[in-house]
């Protein structure tokens, strides 16, 4: 099956009546500073590990129409249960810089207030949080509420138990939840082909999930979409899928050497198919970009990086007793215990 | 136990020594090992191409193909579950779990397959897996990849749990772990996995240690320490740093964490009175547990001090930089040396 294409690669537009889009300037101009916001972040995230800020980083290069034009097709007050290389999507939550770096400088295991953002925090166990968005559906279903539950998730994450359980249990249940795969190719080494012979979304469609594939790379595609979808889910259509197609530009994490098991040539091919440049061409042709959006907005990138870097080198160290603190609702005598006897230790040492 | 395994690259040269990292090493006998015997079988995530994210498999996909080193789908209880399947067809299925935390998508296979087959079937069924984990702390890494898992699987009947500490344990262990013809969790301290400080002589000529055995490292009169995998080397270095002023302490490998090896433990408490026990895995009904209660309970009247712990907190791995107030030191060691020179 082919995926569904508004925009090639060219930037020209076709419109699917199956898939209706109002094209304005505006959205155009929107999504596009949302994608190139989310890449300059992504690169001075690479430069700050590169520079020992940071301990590891997972690129989102190459995913931002992906995880944009499927975030901005929902409403802010979905919840989302992100897997971990979703940073485009948590930027456009609101989601700081400062919260989003945290976790890799090391100084803490999450950043963010999940309820203040409706942003689930990021779960490196690949697929756990998939029964964890279906449950929140559940309650969301109880609560009888119109809010649908967005949940993130990759190619190889999709060969897990959890993954398939949920997809199962999602359909029997009816619940009001959007699944959503950026298959980006790659898990790590392990090509998608290795995961999966059928194609993620026939998969999904087997459980009983109503199922649809997008060109990745497509931001109006994937924006129009999942805009469709997410609003047959919330009129109580039941859960559904989406398979975005894209492409892991980056090493798996800055930890990685792609250069041992993918070929340069397949990276140059989907450079053709950058998802920045295809909506850029079309604002070009349509002459909704003027030289006034183009320098604000290159402006804004340049502050965002610069922020990015100092939020990040002045991130405070956390206290070890928040160590002990955080285990439970109260720490347990055995815990006060170490803790203090700890301290005891400390306090010995500086003596 | 099979007896000692002589790789065909050993019979030719009676000794072949070469100056291996514990990685390496591990490399090396997982070639041996293959070499050796057609029914090994290296699978898991990452482990053809890539050589793992640690490169502990490099090369072997290349070497012998991809249907003895499979690249797996990304499920774990998948890479276990099949294993299994391969052992009762005759095959020894060597699993690599790619990082610690990530064993427990696989723990039900582990904890009521794997361990179980031998004893559902009246030992009609044999279950010869290797189950290989690099696990500890210390490398700088996000949550869920330091962890230190091994107390569950020692707490399970019917499983085998080792832990190596050096590049020769690295080599000869997981050969005979392959040999060995039930089910054995292999713990690697991947904090020294490509450590330069822990390359060592590797003679791949000579007869190793039984594999379910443990082994004083060092000597000592004032105090015994004893623990495995990552935080032998810290003990080593703390007896060192105790040597300069005059303290002996005596350090022991456990090497095999179930079943545990503790005669030399005993022997070693009856000579110095003294024990500590040293382990990243939090102390909490742990290993470390076990060695006390039964430290105490059979060197009762030699004790000169309770048995103690420097071990990771009860809590879950904390972020890296916190990382350094978790992983027990030289410093926690040498102040429970004190404390219990004092007692
Ligand atoms: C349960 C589990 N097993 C293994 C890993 C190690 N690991 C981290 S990311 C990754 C590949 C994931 O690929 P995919 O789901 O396609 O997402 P991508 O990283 O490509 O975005 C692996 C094997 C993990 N995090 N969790």
């Amino acid at each position: 099956m082919e995926p569904v294409q508004l925009l090639d690669p060219d930037g020209r537009l076709t419109q699917d009546e199956n898939w209706p889009l109002e094209l304005t300037p505006e959205l155009c101009r929107d999504l596009y500073r949302r994608m190139r916001l989310a890449r300059r972040f992504d690169e001075q995230a690479y430069v700050l590990q590169r520079q020992g800020e940071l301990g590891l980083w997972l690129q989102s290069l190459g995913q931002e129409a992906a995880q944009v034009g499927s975030i901005s097709a929902v409403r802010p007050d979905d919840h989302v249960f992100p897997s971990y290389r979703e940073h485009a999507a948590a930027l456009c939550r609101g989601i700081t810089p400062a919260e989003l770096l945290v976790q890799w400088r090391g100084s803490r295991n999450s950043g963010w207030d999940p309820a203040t953002y409706r942003f689930h925090i990021y779960t490196l166990v690949l697929a756990a949080q998939l029964p964890h968005a279906t449950g929140y559906a559940m309650g969301v279903q109880r609560d009888g509420t119109d809010e649908i539950v967005l949940a993130y998730f990759g190619d190889g994450a999709a060969s897990e138990g959890e993954a398939n359980e949920t997809f199962n249990w999602a359909a029997t249940t009816e619940v009001p939840l959007l699944l959503f795969c950026q298959n980006n190719q790659w898990a790590i080494s392990t090509p998608a082909h290795t995961q999966t012979r059928t194609s993620l979304h026939q998969r999904a469609q087997g459980f009983g999930l109503e199922a649809h594939l997008v060109d990745g790379n497509d931001i109006l595609a994937v924006h129009a979409v999942t805009a469709a979808v997410a609003e047959r889910v919330r009129s109580g259509g039941g859960p559904a899928m989406i398979e975005a197609q894209t492409y892991r530009m980056a090493g798996h994490s800055t930890s990685d050497d792609p250069d041992r098991y993918r070929d340069a040539s397949e990276l140059d091919s989907w450079k053709t198919r950058d998802p920045i440049h295809r909506l850029e061409r079309l604002l070009e042709e349509r002459g909704w970009m003027n030289d006034g959006f183009r320098a604000d907005l290159e402006a804004e990138c340049e502050v965002f990086a610069n922020r990015t870097s100092q939020e990040c080198k002045q991130l405070p160290l956390q206290d070890v007793s928040t160590l002990f603190n955080t285990v439970l609702a109260e720490p347990t005598p055995l815990l006060t215990e170490e803790h203090r006897r700890y301290a005891e230790l400390v306090a010995s040492f500086a003596e | 136990m099979a007896a000692p395994v002589i790789s065909r690259a050993a019979e030719q040269s009676p000794s072949a020594t070469q100056k291996l990292t514990i990685g390496k090493a591990l490399n090396l006998g997982l070639r041996t090992a293959m070499e050796n015997d057609p029914k090994v079988i290296v699978m898991g995530e990452d482990v053809g191409k890539l050589g793992g994210v640690f490169r502990i498999t490099d090369g072997l996909q290349k070497d012998f193909g991809e249907h003895r080193v499979l690249d797996t789908p990304l499920a774990e209880s998948g890479i276990i579950g099949t294993a299994v399947g391969l052992a009762i067809r005759g095959y020894r299925p060597v699993c690599e779990i790619q990082f610690d935390g990530f064993i427990f998508p696989g723990f039900d296979q582990i904890v009521s397959q794997v361990a179980k087959v031998h004893f559902r079937s009246e030992g009609r069924l044999r279950m010869p897996m290797v189950i290989r984990v690099p696990f500890g702390g210390g490398i700088g890494a996000v949550e869920h990849h330091s962890e230190s898992p091994e107390s569950y699987f020692a707490h399970t009947a019917g499983l085998r749990v080792v832990s190596c500490s050096n590049a020769v344990d690295a080599y000869w262990m997981l050969q005979q772990a392959i040999q060995c013809e039930d089910p054995v969790l292999f713990f690697e301290p991947k904090r020294y996995y490509h450590s330069g400080a822990l390359r060592a002589e590797v003679d791949t000529a000579v007869t190793p240690a039984p594999l379910f055995s443990s082994q004083v490292l060092r000597t000592g009169n004032s105090a015994t320490l004893v623990a495995y995998g990552p935080s032998v080397k810290v003990c080593l270095d703390a007896a060192a740093a105790a040597d300069e002023d005059g303290t002996s302490l005596e350090v022991i490998d456990l090497r095999t964490l179930s079943p545990l090896d503790l005669g030399p433990v005993f022997e070693s408490v009856r000579k110095t009175g003294r024990l500590i026990a040293v382990s990243e895995a939090p102390a909490n009904s742990s290993l470390t547990s076990e060695i006390a209660m039964r430290v105490q309970q059979e060197c009762f009247y030699s004790l000169e001090a309770p048995v103690l712990r420097v071990t990771g907190f009860d809590t879950p791995y904390p972020p890296t930089k916190l990382e350094e107030h978790f992983l027990p030191d030289l410093d926690r060691v040498l102040h429970a040396v004190d404390r219990a020179l004092a007692w």
